[in-house]
């Protein structure tokens, strides 16, 4: 399986997706922004970061850059693209997730680990995943998803939310809403499910050492699925 | 504009300083010249008041690739890997302005860091702010933790560990210290000695603006009632840039084009250029039209003092300038050649065609002041007495509440939750252990970091306090099974023109020394901020202490948290009960006066090299040393940490439970092991003449004493955790 990572000038997580990636067999290369041409991919991520410093809305000077065109391209035409963090919030700015990422509730940074629950497994991407809950890590400070209430009707009438924040037996609270998220949303589709947008970051998650390992049965999961 | 004593008094100078210049020069200097003697021969950039004293640190050792002098220092880890590493303060702009203060502390040390050809991997940080009750400190606080987190998670390096405390000395005067380590390949370490002539000097990076100028005499001069009115002299700090600045500067590091790199941090373009020069015993011209302004109409004056974060001052081998304008083209970097290095020996500047800067470059470094400040010895204060009535009514269950929520013991998971601790994928000890740890990318080795400071020791007694700050920081690092290697150190002082306070840098400079020396545990690095005084008020004296230590295996690596029911838990090192200047004295006797507990450095190296043996023979299931708080406080935390509980009993030493549980003797340590390891262990114990106690046994969730009095973990966590967040909250 063939993915791409694409790197912005401010990305900072481009190595640690790469790494992840490669550890569970995917052939992946980086891909820099300035370019025009997306490599043959069977995935593409846009990683964690601060994409152009997001000095403005975060994400915004991202989902104008030049590789984004043929990005949305890839998309539209079906291709799979995977948004972490800051890929979510360019994602977002794009329009092929729908919403927008505002900053965290109590207006800081939070890095810590979660519970998702996941709500949709009919996609690539958590299909075949045993666990209803998974234990990610989130590093961000603007994702407190929201949209409006025409919006939320139709993303719930597609089963468009990928994950809620729960607790470690899936329960989905306001106290268990690190960012506060509209219904505790960490991750979203857009309609036809092979764009995914999340705020957590599995690849920070494959390694007993580090935070724990459920990023390991993510990826391992989706390879299977791409095959 | 005339210069004249006057002028050079206003420009922080004594006018005996200002005798000397014009006799080094043999002319009066113009205003440009004096701005640049005023910052080069400051407190900041010339350790007037403190290179004689500096000078007798150990700085040498087997692994010590660059010891001081350097943008930062250099330890050989093996395998042709080398960690660059530099702790430094931040604390004049922080009071003034926290968040940008903070962000561009974070920002200049990691410049000082990757300047050196090494990727940062982890930062830490050790803050200090005034009693949590004055009403400057709760704002201070969170433009400080916002800085530090906002600068940091943008460059996408972790924050690993830090130190927080609250002491009302601090109340007009935070301190900020910023530390960064960064990883390099041995043989591509770059260093700031210009060498060849007539090679292009480059600029690189940001642009340069007013902001910032006369930062580093800024923090040479002590705080007044008008301190705001000094926000203009506060850098404004921009990670994106810096990120871009790290990426381009690594890149162009692969090649072979770089004679010499360094930052633009204090004093700017003033101090850069002149260290190169004087590095590589030449002289640098430099045309200041060709730098790139972000303000129009600047004058060669602001130029060669501005602080503009995010630049970089390079020389380059001939014909490499195209290549290398390439790199930074591609990052959308600034990159312009500025002047060349010459054989004058002096720094020329010009400026719309004229010679605006004429200045012999030994005359700026070589010819600085350096004072032997006159100072005054401390006596070590003598023992209180503790009375039997005063401690008769104490609960230690109550009592070992209060202290797990004292500001300066309870949990700071506040702050740390806002840096990114987890990027770049290596970090396998997070903040709210003894030491942070990450991976050496793609290897089994890990590397162990930790900041220390001790500032109640340090006032109480300042030789004692010194070497006991080196010894907390040779302890966290074992406790996390890593060799300490060497430190870094950042000196917080008062004024060095108070004989108190600079017999407390001298003394505490000492202690430093001596500990270092007998831990064979060097300074590579380092930084003296004085002046840390509002009016005539000093700060306590706080020297921090960066540790830095290799565990080669990271899967050998220890954590504080007990791991199992039924494993017993031991003591290392010997409790004498000394509870003056204890957590427990000052906070719940209200005794603030006696003696800091001793350090007696041969049990230090002794009880510490003992146990990385233990360690080393997989006997450790959970290690965490005794500092504030003393053995119970310690072991709480380990509870809290583990969600297990313990029954404890205290030896029948003479001293009485209060004395055993909340001394603070140094050189002790709390283990978890295995029952059946207990023979051996103690054996290895026994044979390395190492004391120890055996306290008792890990149980599902309970603190249970002496089989009398017992709580609940759940509890004794909630009163760690909730002060720092009601705090912030309320």
């Amino acid at each position: 399986m063939k993915s791409s990572v694409i790197t912005f000038p401010g990305s900072n997580c481009d190595r640690d997706m790469d790494v992840a990636l490669k550890k569970f067999g995917f052939k992946n290369k980086m891909v820099w922004h300035a370019d025009a041409e997306l490599p043959k991919s069977d995935l593409v991520v846009l990683p964690g970061g601060f994409s152009y410093g997001d000095y403005l809305r975060c994400g915004s000077m991202a989902s104008k850059s030049k590789i984004m065109q043929s990005v949305i391209n890839f998309a539209n035409s079906g291709g799979m693209v995977m948004g972490i963090c800051n890929g979510f919030q360019i994602l977002v700015e794009t329009g092929l997730v729908p919403g927008v990422l505002l900053r965290n509730k109590y207006l800081e940074f939070i890095c810590k680990n979660v519970f998702v629950k996941i709500n949709d497994k009919k996609n690539k991407y958590f299909k075949n995943v045993d666990n209803e809950v998974l234990e990610f890590h989130i590093a961000h400070n603007e994702g407190n998803y929201f949209c409006t209430n025409d919006q939320l009707k139709e993303i719930e009438d597609n089963n468009q939310i990928a994950i809620n924040y729960c607790d470690e037996n899936g329960k989905i609270e306001d106290q268990f809403n690190p960012n506060g998220s509209l219904k505790n949303i960490a991750g979203i589709f857009n309609k036809e499910k092979n764009v995914l947008g999340m705020m957590p970051h599995p690849e920070r998650m494959i390694d007993t050492s580090l935070s724990g390992e459920d990023g390991s049965l993510f990826f391992k999961n989706l390879i299977n699925n791409l095959k | 504009m005339i210069v004249n004593e006057q002028v050079a008094v206003d420009h922080g100078l004594k006018k005996d300083e200002y005798a000397k210049i014009c006799e080094l020069l043999k002319r009066t200097p113009n205003i440009t010249e004096l701005g640049i003697f005023s910052a080069m021969w400051n407190e900041h950039c010339s350790y007037k008041s403190s290179r004689l004293h500096l000078k007798k640190l150990p700085t040498k050792g087997k692994k010590v690739i660059q010891g001081p002098g350097e943008n930062a220092g250099v330890i050989d880890i093996e395998d042709n890997d080398a960690i660059v590493f530099k702790i430094e303060s931040h604390n004049h702009p922080s009071f003034i302005e926290p968040y940008q203060g903070a962000a561009t502390g974070v920002g200049g040390i990691m410049r000082d860091v990757f300047t050196m050809g090494a990727r940062p991997i982890a930062n830490l940080n050790s803050i200090h702010f005034g009693s949590p009750q004055n009403k400057k400190t709760k704002n201070l606080l969170r433009g400080v933790v916002h800085g530090i987190g906002g600068y940091g998670n943008c460059m996408g390096v972790p924050t690993i560990a830090g130190q927080t405390s609250f002491d009302s000395s601090y109340n007009g005067n935070i301190l900020v210290n910023a530390m960064t380590l960064g990883l390099v390949k041995k043989d591509k370490i770059f260093y700031s000695k210009a060498a060849g002539l007539n090679k292009p000097v480059i600029y690189v990076g940001s642009k340069t603006g007013r902001d910032g100028i006369h930062g580093a005499s800024m923090a040479s001069a002590s705080f007044d009632e008008k301190i705001e009115e000094k926000k203009p002299t506060v850098q404004v700090g921009d990670p994106f840039t810096e990120k871009l600045l790290l990426e381009a500067c690594l890149e162009l590091m692969a090649g072979d084009s770089i004679i010499a790199i360094q930052d633009m941090g204090a004093a700017g373009l003033t101090s850069s250029s002149i260290e190169m020069a004087s590095k590589g015993n030449l002289g640098i011209e430099i045309n200041l039209n060709k730098v790139p302004c972000r303000e129009t109409k600047m004058t060669p004056y602001e130029i060669m003092l501005s602080e503009s974060q995010e630049r970089m001052l390079i020389v380059l081998e001939n014909g490499k300038e195209e290549q290398a304008k390439k790199i930074f083209d591609k990052w959308n970097l600034d990159f312009a050649v500025i002047g060349k290095t010459t054989k004058s020996k002096k720094i020329e500047l010009y400026f719309d065609e004229e010679k605006v800067a004429d200045i012999p470059v030994n005359t700026l470094v070589e010819n600085s002041p350096m004072y032997d400040r006159k100072w005054k010895k401390a006596k070590l204060p003598k023992k209180n007495k503790i009375k039997k009535e005063d401690i008769k009514h104490l609960k230690i269950i109550d009592v070992l509440k209060k202290i797990l929520a004292n500001p300066n013991v309870c949990s700071k998971e506040w702050i740390w939750q806002q840096y990114d601790h987890t990027v770049m994928g290596d970090t396998i000890q997070k903040p709210g252990g003894d030491a942070g740890v990450v991976r050496v990318h793609g290897t089994n080795k890990a590397v162990a970091a930790s900041v220390d400071s001790s500032a109640v020791y340090c006032w109480a007694h300042p030789l004692t306090g010194g070497k006991q700050v080196v010894c907390e920081s040779f302890r966290n690092l074992i406790s996390v099974g890593a060799k300490p290697i060497a430190i870094t150190n950042c000196l917080n002082f008062g004024s060095p023109e108070n004989e108190e306070n600079m017999g407390e840098f001298v003394e505490c400079v000492r202690g430093i020394g001596e500990a270092s020396d007998y831990l064979s545990f060097p300074v590579v690095s380092g930084n003296v901020s004085f002046y840390n005084q509002t009016k005539d008020q000093g700060i306590k004296p706080t020297p921090a202490i960066g540790g830095v230590g290799l565990i080669k295996d990271y899967k050998n690596m220890i954590t504080m948290e007990f791991k199992e029911v039924d494993n017993l838990v031991l003591v290392i090192g010997k409790t004498e009960g000394h509870i003056d200047q204890s957590l427990f004295a000052r906070n719940i006797l209200d005794e603030k006066n006696g003696p800091p507990p001793e350090v007696n450095l041969f049990n230090e190296k002794n009880n510490g090299e003992t146990l990385l043996k233990l360690i080393d023979n997989n006997l450790i299931k959970s290690a965490h040393d005794v500092s504030l708080g003393g053995i119970i406080t310690a072991v709480s935390k380990m509870c809290i940490k583990g969600k297990k509980g313990i029954n404890i009993k205290k030896p029948k030493y003479l001293i009485n439970e209060i004395e055993y549980f909340f001394a603070e003797d140094q050189g002790r340590y709390i283990i978890e092991i295995n029952k059946k390891d207990f023979k051996i262990v103690a054996d290895i114990l026994h044979k390395n003449a190492v004391h120890f106690d055996e306290l008792g046994t890990i149980n599902e969730n309970e603190l249970y004493i002496n089989d009398k009095t017992k709580v609940i973990i759940d509890e004794l966590s909630t009163s760690n955790k909730n002060w720092f967040t009601n705090y912030m909250s309320k």
